[in-house]
């Protein structure tokens, strides 16, 4: 083999994803700075003096932060749970965390419009038990929204931190312990330092996805829960606002991006220190 | 187990109930006889089953998106494999960058994509809707197939490729004769996993469908948001049959702790 033939084997890929995925991007990205020939950023002062869309941008921020912080709370807990159990029941634990994940969107933000529906099965026991009267508003709310994003992201979190989990020496936690430290500070002191590379990728995933999904937003938060996703899709297809549509897109890959790029560079940070 | 491990046990045993009950209640739902969604239904009815089937769009998007997903894997795979090899196999200057642009589409907002896509392949470029929404897939399914295809050659021992090849046989025919069937489980693996991510794309699809081409998930999401009736549970528990079969074909290739990576 020629000295760089390993090229014409990255080729096609590369020329495939540099046509159709790179190219339109950028295309999108700087269409958006650009009107009439000219560079101008009126469309982004417009986007951010319009308490409409800032508030839809603070709202995707902390419904992904929520949702991430809610994720790490109960994941956590369960993948070291896991991690400590046999080999055998590893694996089964991980395939129930798996197989919601390779369900379709639609069908797991479904099954949480059935549960929290007005005549849904949350409301159905809470009125027969007598708790309420009157159904509650449970659904097309920003709490809905958060409830679908836990669930449809929490296997994410579980699955990094088990991966991570798993290798962390057991040998360390007995000599802490045979040092004296207790069990809660040997966890605190060996346990989770050890494992934060798993909570930084899952919070990474758990955010990024939360930032950027459509369907669970779409079904379970309604007209009064607008995130950035389905305004961009409201913009682009049901108004035909294409500019705006594309200042939206730019605005969500950036953010995208410097949320992970910042978690990152804290998690290497963490690294060098210890 | 002492006192404190209860807890924890408890407290994974809650989080997998949060995690399955949904799915088990939509299980259940698709087979009550009722025109609305009661939990615990009140009877069994297959009704619902055989709705699914009378319904043309159901049917018509079931094969689109099998087609769609299939085809886009397979075009994937072409592209991926051989790139994931270069990558693994090879180091060279530049070799950072390219494996970033293969893994950037997961980077990239779905919805962002399929926005980019409709406005420069389907209006400016004039792409027919279907050969667009083929492209979206691939692009999307491109990173399933660089990561299982390159996590399994890293297991795999280069030692035996130059063994074959001291034996006369060129690099293609070693290719194909010593270094593909080494590494068949994570191919069979990479291709379930493009396939699933495929088949339920939500973000590409919505945007380049319409009247005439659509997927099944954007059909569905149509259907959810103007009917409430048990035809989606019992779609759904139909798809989630077709996740645990395929699931367990990954659990006999690669393994499902691969997912845990």
């Amino acid at each position: 083999m020629k000295k760089h033939s390993f090229y014409l084997l990255l080729a096609p890929g590369f020329l495939f994803l540099l046509i159709f995925a790179v190219f339109p991007l950028i295309m999108l990205i700087s269409g958006s700075f650009t009107s009439e020939g000219g560079i101008t950023l009126s469309r982004y002062i417009d986007f951010f003096t319009d308490s409409y869309y800032t508030t839809i941008l603070l709202r995707t921020l902390k419904l992904s932060l929520i949702s991430t912080l809610v994720a790490a709370a109960l994941g956590f807990p369960t993948a070291y749970y896991i991690s400590k159990t046999s080999i055998n029941r590893r694996g089964l634990y991980i395939a129930l965390a798996v197989f919601p994940m390779l369900t379709s969107p639609v069908v797991r933000s479904f099954s949480w419009m059935v549960i929290l529906g007005k005549y849904g099965i949350v409301n159905n026991v809470l009125t027969k038990i007598g708790i309420i009267k009157e159904p509650l508003s449970l659904l097309y709310n920003e709490f809905s929204i958060v409830v679908g994003f836990v669930y449809l992201f929490m296997p994410l979190m579980i699955l990094s931190l088990v991966g991570v989990l798993e290798n962390i020496d057991k040998d360390l936690v007995m000599a802490a312990e045979s040092l004296g430290a207790t069990r809660f500070k040997a966890f605190m002191k060996v346990i989770f330092p050890l494992s934060v590379p798993g909570l930084i990728v899952g919070s990474v995933l758990v955010f990024t996805g939360s930032l950027t999904a459509y369907t669970t937003p779409q079904l379970l938060g309604g007209t009064k829960s607008r995130v950035l996703a389905t305004v961009i899709y409201q913009n682009a297809m049901t108004l035909f606002n294409w500019d705006t549509a594309a200042v939206v897109a730019t605005v969500m890959i950036v953010v995208t991006i410097l949320v992970s790029g910042i978690i990152n560079s804290f998690a290497r940070k963490l690294n060098s220190r210890g | 187990m002492n006192k404190k491990s209860t807890g924890l046990r408890v407290f994974a045993f809650l989080v997998y109930f949060f995690l399955l009950a949904p799915l088990v209640i939509i299980f259940a739902t698709s087979f009550g006889p009722d025109k609305s969604l009661i939990f615990p239904p009140k009877g069994f009815s297959l009704k619902w089953m055989a709705n699914i089937f009378k319904i043309e769009m159901f049917r018509k998007t079931f094969l689109i998106s099998m087609q769609l997903s299939i085809i886009g894997t397979i075009i994937a795979l072409i592209m991926g494999i051989p790139a994931a090899y270069a990558l693994s196999r090879y180091n060279f200057k530049g070799k950072n960058f390219f494996n970033s642009i293969f893994l950037s589409p997961v980077l990239i907002p779905g919805i962002v994509l399929g926005f980019s896509l409709l406005k420069y392949l389907v209006i400016y470029s004039k792409l027919p809707v279907y050969t667009s929404l083929l492209i979206g897939h691939v692009i999307i399914i491109m990173p399933y197939i660089i990561r299982v295809i390159s996590s399994s050659l890293s297991s795999f021992d280069y030692s035996i490729e130059e063994a074959s090849m001291s034996l006369g046989a060129n690099k293609i025919k070693t290719f194909f004769t010593v270094v593909l069937p080494n590494i068949r489980s994570g191919v069979i693996a990479a291709f379930i996993l493009a396939f699933i991510n495929s088949f339920n794309n939500v973000p590409i699809s919505l945007f380049l469908t319409g009247p005439g081409i659509s997927t099944l998930p954007i059909q569905m999401l149509i259907h959810v948001e103007y009917n409430f009736d048990p035809t989606i549970a019992a779609l759904s528990v139909i798809l989630m049959a077709m996740t645990a079969l395929l699931m367990f074909i990954i659990e006999k290739t690669l393994g499902l702790a691969y997912f845990a990576k």
